[in-house]
C-alpha cells in the first residue's frame, strides 16, 4: 500500500500576523515556519497505518518553494520514507490540486491524507478538489479511520456540525484529517539522523503540463478592524450591572 | 448575466438558519448580476422542507429527488449540483461555509473549473469577496477569475432575507448516475442537546483549559449556560484535552460564533479561539490570569477565580429571572 500526504509550509500558529505594509501580503519577517498543524495529523495516520501494516510506503509531498525543504525533512524525521518537493511559485488551492493529482498518478497512490485545512490560508479546498479530479471518493474533517479488506476499503469517523458521521467506501481515496484523529509524535533524534539519508526528489511544477495560473487573485490585503478597548470589572455584581444597564444583555 | 445558485441544506424536515443566511448572501451577487436566486434542495422524499424553502426568499426553489440523495455524501451531490446550475442557467453557486458546504463547495469548484472563494464575509459591488485568512489577522479581497464561480459564505456575516414572498417551486429531473465508488452512509450520532445550536445562538458560554476537568463543563458550566438560556462551547484547548466533544469547538478550527453575549471562562484567548468568536457583540471574559490576551478583546473582563464566580454568576442572573 502506498500513501501519499502533504506536508505544507506555514507560518508557527503562535504567531502574531501582521499585513505587511504596503497592504499585499504579510510580514514575513521574523516569523518561525513550521509544518501545518493538520498536516502533521495526516503524516501521523500514515504512519500509524504502516505500523499496522507492516507493508506500506508514505511519501510526503509538499508544493512550494525550496525552503519547503525543511518541512519535508521533518515528516521525514516522523518516519515517512521518502519526500517530493514540487517547485511552484504561489499557488493557488486550485493549482495545489492540479499538480498533487499529477503526483498521485506518478505514483499510483493507493491513499492521499490531507490536513483538513491549512492555517495560513485557512481555504480548507485542496483534498476536496484533488478527489475530484481523481474520481476518487473523499472523506473530511475525520477524527477515525479503519483500512479494512486488506487496504482496499475504509470506514471513516467524520466530524459534522450535527456531530460525528460514518461513511465506508472503496480505495483508492482521499482523506482530510481533523484535529482529533490522532497526536502527532514528535521526531526522534535517531529519526532525525535518519532522514537526512532519505531521498527528496525535487519535481518542477512547469515539467507537470498542467495550467499553473492562479484562478484566484488576491487585490489587497487588511488586518481586522480594531474592537474597542473594554474595561476590567471588580466583580460578579459589577459584571451584572454592566451587562443589564451598559450592554443591555441580560 | 447568468442566475446564482445556492445550495439548501436541511435536516429532519428543518432548514438551517445557515442555509437562509446563505440566501441573504446569494441576493446580495443578484443584485450586482442581475439574476435570479435560485434555492436547489436535494434529497429523496423532500416532503414539507419544499414550503419551508420557498419562505426564504429566493426567486425559485429547484427540487432534486432521487434514493442516491437520501444522505449527504459529497461525490453525487457534486455531479448534482453542477447538473442542476447547468439546467437553471447558474454562473455562480453559494454554498453556507458549514461543515456540509465546505465538504462539497471545493469539489464542485474542481468539477467545474471554477475559481472559489472560501468561508466569504462580504460581497463587493465590484464583484470581488472578502474572505479571512490567517485566523482572521487578515481579510483579503480577492477576484474570481472565472464565468462560472463557487463560493462559501460565514454564516456569522450575512443576514436572512426578511419579508419574502414565497418562492415558486418547481421539480427538476436529472438522471445523474452514482459513481461505482461513491460513499457509502453508515450512520449519523447526532448531537442531542436541548439548548440552542451553538451556531445560531443568543448568549454562548464557552470554556477553556481553566476548567481543568470534563466534570467541572458539568457542575460549574453548564448551570450558568442553563441559567442564560445559552449554548455551550470550547476552546481548542478544552477539547484537545478531552473535557468536551469537539462539535463545541469555537474558532479557527472549530465553529465561528457571533452571538450578542459571548462569556468566555477560563479561556486564554489563542489567536486560533479569538478568530472565532470576536465578532461577538458583546464578550466577557472570566479568567484568573490578568494578562491573559483574551481581556484584550473583552468588553467586561472580571479577573477572578472561575470556581468561585461562576457559581455566583449562577445564582444571580438566576435571581434575575
Amino acid at each position: 500500500m502506498k500513501i501519499l500526504v502533504t506536508a505544507k509550509r506555514v507560518p508557527d500558529p503562535e504567531t502574531k500576523i501582521k499585513v505587511n505594509a504596503d497592504g499585499t501580503g504579510i510580514e514575513e519577517a521574523g516569523i518561525k515556519w513550521v509544518v501545518n498543524p493538520f498536516d502533521e495529523i495526516a503524516i501521523e495516520q500514515a504512519l500509524r497505518i504502516k505500523e499496522a501494516q507492516g507493508e506500506a510506503e508514505v511519501v510526503i509531498v509538499s508544493v512550494g518553494s525550496s525552503d519547503s525543504q525543511e518541512q519535508l525533512r521533518t515528516g521525514l524525521a516522523m518516519g515517512a520514507d521518502r519526500a517530493i518537493l514540487v517547485s511552484a511559485d504561489n499557488p493557488d488551492p486550485t493549482v495545489v490540486s492540479r499538480i498533487l493529482e499529477k503526483i498521485v498518478e506518478k505514483e499510483s497512490a493507493d491513499l492521499v491524507i490531507l490536513g483538513k485545512q491549512a492555517i495560513d490560508d485557512d481555504s480548507n479546498e485542496v483534498g476536496q478538489m484533488l478527489a475530484q479530479r481523481l474520481g476518487w471518493p473523499q472523506a473530511t474533517f475525520i477524527s477515525e479511520l479503519e483500512i479494512a479488506d486488506g487496504g482496499g476499503s475504509a470506514t471513516c469517523v467524520r466530524e459534522i456540525d450535527g456531530g460525528l458521521e460514518t461513511l465506508s467506501f472503496p480505495l483508492p481515496a482521499v482523506i482530510t484529517a481533523d484535529l482529533r484523529l490522532n497526536e502527532p509524535r514528535y521526531a526522534s533524534l535517531p529519526g532525525i539522523m535518519k532522514a537526512r539519508k532519505k531521498p527528496m526528489e525535487e519535481i518542477d511544477a512547469a515539467s507537470l503540463g498542467i495550467e499553473l495560473g492562479r484562478s484566484v487573485t488576491i487585490v489587497s490585503v487588511e488586518p481586522p478592524p480594531e474592537r474597542a478597548a473594554g474595561r476590567v470589572v471588580k466583580n460578579v455584581d459589577e459584571l451584572i450591572a454592566a451587562l443589564q444597564g451598559e450592554a443591555k444583555v441580560l | 448575466m447568468g442566475n446564482v445558485l445556492i445550495y439548501g441544506e436541511h435536516a429532519g424536515g428543518n432548514i438551517p438558519k445557515a442555509t437562509a443566511v446563505a440566501v441573504g448572501a446569494a441576493q446580495q451577487i443578484a443584485a450586482a448580476s442581475g439574476g435570479d436566486t435560485i434555492l436547489a434542495l436535494l434529497g429523496n422524499d423532500l416532503g414539507g422542507v419544499k414550503d419551508a424553502a420557498a419562505q426564504l426568499g429566493a426567486t425559485k426553489v429547484v427540487c432534486v429527488e432521487s434514493a442516491d440523495l437520501e444522505h449527504e455524501t459529497a461525490d453525487i451531490r457534486t455531479l448534482t449540483m453542477k447538473a442542476v446550475a447547468e439546467a437553471t442557467g447558474s454562473d455562480t453557486v453559494v454554498f453556507a461555509a458549514t461543515t456540509a458546504g465546505k465538504d462539497i463547495a471545493p469539489r464542485l469548484a474542481a468539477a467545474a473549473e471554477a475559481a472559489i472563494a472560501s468561508d466569504v464575509t462580504a460581497v463587493n459591488d465590484d464583484g470581488t469577496f472578502v474572505r479571512p485568512m490567517y485566523a482572521g489577522n487578515v481579510f483579503a479581497t480577492v477576484k474570481l477569475e472565472s464565468d462560472f464561480k463557487v463560493v462559501s459564505v460565514r454564516t456569522t456575516a450575512f443576514e436572512p432575507v426578511e419579508g419574502a414572498a414565497a418562492s415558486a417551486s418547481e421539480d427538476l429531473s436529472l438522471s445523474i448516475e452514482k459513481p461505482g465508488n461513491a460513499v457509502e452512509f453508515v450512520k449519523l450520532d447526532a448531537t442531542v442537546s436541548d439548548r440552542p445550536v451553538l451556531t445560531e445562538a443568543e448568549r454562548v458560554v464557552a470554556g477553556g483549559r481553566g476548567l481543568k476537568s470534563g466534570e467541572n463543563f458539568t457542575t460549574v458550566l453548564e448551570p450558568l449556560v442553563d441559567a442564560l438560556g445559552a449554548a455551550m462551547g470550547a476552546s481548542r484547548a478544552a477539547v484537545d484535552a478531552g473535557y468536551v466533544p469537539n462539535d463545541l469547538q469555537v474558532g479557527q478550527t472549530g465553529k465561528v460564533i457571533a452571538p450578542t453575549l459571548y462569556i468566555g471562562v477560563g479561556i486564554s484567548g489563542a489567536i486560533q479561539h479569538l478568530a472565532g468568536m470576536k465578532d461577538s457583540k458583546v464578550i466577557v471574559a472570566i479568567n484568573k490570569d490578568a494578562d491573559a490576551p483574551i481581556f484584550s478583546v473583552a468588553d467586561f473582563g472580571l479577573v477572578a477565580d472561575l470556581f468561585e464566580a461562576v457559581p455566583e454568576l449562577t445564582e444571580k442572573v438566576k435571581a434575575l429571572a
